[in-house]
């Protein structure tokens, strides 16, 4: 009677443990949805894709200063900058800007830009109509190239919003089209030997 | 007791087992208590070790002892041993032998199970400590592992801490099972959920706390796993992963997981205070609900951890004042508390002075943990030593104090034995003293600026870093008193009373002292 109470006991909380290990990896999912809905953390999805490139009204009454950074991840072997480092649009105003990239390897390199806003609350309301970083890109050896980013500021972002930062880390692809995951170095400086882990 | 209801099985065993098979099958809650309290010690000596290892680094400016890395791996496994091998494992000890002590049950619910939990503790430990005798080392990234440096940028060993904790977290959901399953089925007739001593109370939310975020824990350490050995990218930014979701999946393990700590050490206080007060708890009832609400709010709060990570505004609102209403339940427990002292006729034995000692200096961690909560003011607190100083006040005059108050209290009804009051009080007043002397000045140090987890500092430190460096290994050494006194206790010394302590209440103070091996074999019942 009693031993049957107890493994019932046991069973449904076993059962609550191993609901909690998915809810763990539930978790990233839930997050991702969260910051797609709101718009904050400067993940929101629109970031990926294509705005609509229609004609918006554009709010000629304000200015917003829109900052540019780019960075090549330590694995990709190129140069990556934009030729601006700011410019002032109206909000609603289409603009088209450059970055720089030049690949300093001897060999064909393909890279895939990532882009992220900030402040998070302005994330949803930076349109990119044209990107770079909605394709892949490849770059023969030496080859220098400019790269458009064609953006637009939401005529509804909010007012106290007056600076927005477009920043683009470039990540190096291998030949699968996979992203080629960082070579770490260990840290273990008492040896003063780098043990590599292999890349998978 | 009567024996005549002893069934056919406890007939073959009326004591435990001949030498080391004794040990190495035991499934009597007593034995494997006192397995989990001996592991806890050895491991709260071992990560004390390395504590004094950093801190005589941190004596002086400058490097001395130790290459940054071998720092960073002394604090790191500081805090891993700490947490997952002495106070965790402490808290399951003392849960062995109480529970079914307290609630008028024969043995934990399911013995065998209870054994596999214990011996999990002892592997887990060994793999995470092993990787030190390895080419890459011991971790070295902080006991939170944060991704990337914990996936991307961490020796292959690392591996092994993983596979430690996935260890660690299968014993610790066993072992929660297994308290839950005692309590909800175990309790001698009459004994209604309210009724239960507040030290069982605490153990069922802090089991229920265990079975909600180990997994996810476990969860977390396989993502790493995962990321560094077959090409998943969950905290990886190339793979379209994120590195800040790391610290979300963390801290919503690493949350609980600091209650899961603290709140057996509010039971047991909860016990000793009445007892030396010679009244009752003053609002059991109250006690109740405000450990539920502090285990409920554990699970909302974890983004007070990354306000410095660059959380939009909302959210930094959202956790600063969710963090604070903790502030309430907490603030309940600690009037009721003074209230229970309040006009009783108080003795001060050593459990009753660590007790006391607890309730005034983990108050001071708590409400430095207050001042942490809020957003703006935690931008200047975050990383540094203040930071340090709050941890460690709710977990060494906290959650250690009242480890020590639990085995002063009951260790008279473990081993029959009075232990030597007068070095109980000397251990006291020693720990006391220098425990303040090791974290105050964390503090100040902490609020110039000094950061926390790097080996060296400006002058301006200097001196007070030499005074935290002296309180530590005052405090250290003084441990080893403690040890003393137990082991003189259990070889010898006054016999103790069943009752042992005047004031004490309690089904477990109805067994003879020492308590024989079987004890409750018929229930006992409660009015």
């Amino acid at each position: 009677m009693s031993e049957k109470r107890v493994k019932q006991t046991a069973v449904r909380l076993l059962a609550a443990a191993v609901l909690m290990f998915g809810f763990g990896y539930a978790l990233i999912p839930l997050y991702n949805v969260i910051c797609d809905v709101t718009g904050i953390n400067g993940k929101s999805s629109s970031l990926q894709e294509a705005a609509d490139p229609a004609v918006s009204e554009i709010d000629d009454s304000r200015l917003v200063t829109v900052e540019f950074l780019g960075t090549p991840n330590s694995e990709l072997p190129w140069e990556f900058y934009p030729i601006v480092n700011s410019v002032e649009v109206h909000p609603g105003a289409v603009t088209d800007i450059y970055y720089h990239a030049r690949n300093l390897a001897d060999k064909r390199v393909t890279g895939q830009a990532v882009p992220s806003v900030v402040p998070g609350q302005a994330a949803r309301h930076f349109e990119k109509i044209e990107c770079f970083c909605f394709t892949q890109q490849t770059l023969e050896p030496g080859e220098v190239k400019a790269m458009l980013v064609q953006f637009r500021v939401d005529p509804k972002i909010d007012p106290t919003i007056k600076r927005v930062t477009l920043s683009y880390t470039f990540y190096a692809l291998d030949e699968g089209g996979d992203v080629k995951v960082p070579v770490g170095q260990a840290v273990d400086m008492d040896h003063g030997a780098h043990a590599h882990r292999p890349a998978v | 007791m009567s024996t005549t209801a002893t069934t056919a099985e406890a007939e073959h065993h009326h004591g435990p087992a001949k030498g080391i098979a004794r040990w190495l099958f035991a499934t009597n809650h007593k034995d494997i208590g006192t397995m989990y309290l001996w592991t806890a010690l050895s491991m709260f000596f071992l990560g004390g070790a390395f504590a004094m290892v950093f801190r005589a680094e941190l004596f002086q400016p400058g490097l001395q002892l130790l290459e940054p890395e071998w720092f960073n791996r002394m604090f790191t496994m500081h805090g891993l041993v700490m947490v997952f091998g002495a106070i965790m494992p402490a808290w399951v000890g003392f849960a062995n032998w109480q529970i079914p002590l307290m609630v008028g049950a024969p043995d934990m619910a399911m013995p065998r199970m209870n054994l596999l939990s214990f011996w999990l503790l002892p592997a887990a430990l060994l793999m995470l400590v092993s990787s030190f005798f390895m080419e890459g080392g011991a971790p070295a990234f902080g006991w939170t592992f944060y991704a990337p440096l914990s996936t991307t940028f961490a020796p292959d060993t690392t591996d092994f801490f993983i596979f430690g904790v996935h260890l660690l977290g299968i014993s610790s959901i066993m072992g929660a099972i297994n308290v839950i399953a005692t309590i909800v089925n175990l309790r001698a007739p009459g004994m209604t959920l309210m009724k239960m001593p507040l030290f069982v109370w605490t153990w069922l939310i802090t089991a229920f706390l265990l079975i909600a975020v180990m997994p996810v824990l476990a969860g977390v350490v396989t993502m790493m796993l995962t990321d560094r050995n077959f090409g998943t990218a969950f905290f990886d930014a190339s793979g379209g992963g994120d590195p800040l979701m790391f610290q979300h999946i963390f801290w919503f393990f690493g949350h609980p997981e600091v209650y899961i700590m603290i709140l057996p050490s509010f039971g047991v206080v909860s016990e000793i205070l009445p007892t030396f007060s010679r009244k009752p708890l003053f609002g059991y009832a109250s006690m109740v609900y405000a450990t539920g609400a502090i285990g409920f709010l554990s699970f909302i709060v974890w983004g007070h951890h990354m306000f410095a990570t660059g959380m939009p505004l909302a959210g930094e609102l959202y956790f600063m004042y969710a963090t604070m209403l903790i502030a309430v339940p907490t603030g309940v427990k600690v009037f009721n508390w003074v209230a229970t002292m309040w006009r009783g006729s108080m003795t001060f034995e050593t459990p009753m002075l660590f007790a006391i000692a607890f309730v005034f200096l983990f108050t001071i961690g708590g409400l430095t943990g207050l001042m942490m909560a809020m957003g703006p003011a935690d931008m200047q607190y975050h990383s540094t030593y203040f930071i340090v100083a709050h941890f460690h006040y709710v977990l060494v005059p906290g959650a250690v104090f009242a480890l020590m108050a639990g085995v002063y209290y009951w260790l008279p009804k473990w081993c029959g034995n009075m232990y030597d009051e007068r070095l109980g009080k000397i251990h006291f007043w020693i720990s006391a003293i220098s425990v303040n002397v090791l974290f105050f000045p964390m503090h100040f140090v902490g609020l110039a600026g000094m950061p926390r987890r790097v080996p060296d500092y400006p002058l301006q430190f200097a001196d007070f870093n030499a005074i935290i460096s002296i309180g530590g290994f005052v405090y250290g050494a003084s441990q080893l008193l403690f040890v003393y006194i137990v082991i003189k206790a259990i070889r010898g010394g006054e016999p103790a009373t069943d009752r042992v302590w005047e004031g004490a209440k309690g089904l477990e103070w109805e067994m003879p002292s020492p308590a024989p091996f079987h004890t409750h074999t018929t229930p006992p019942h409660v009015d």
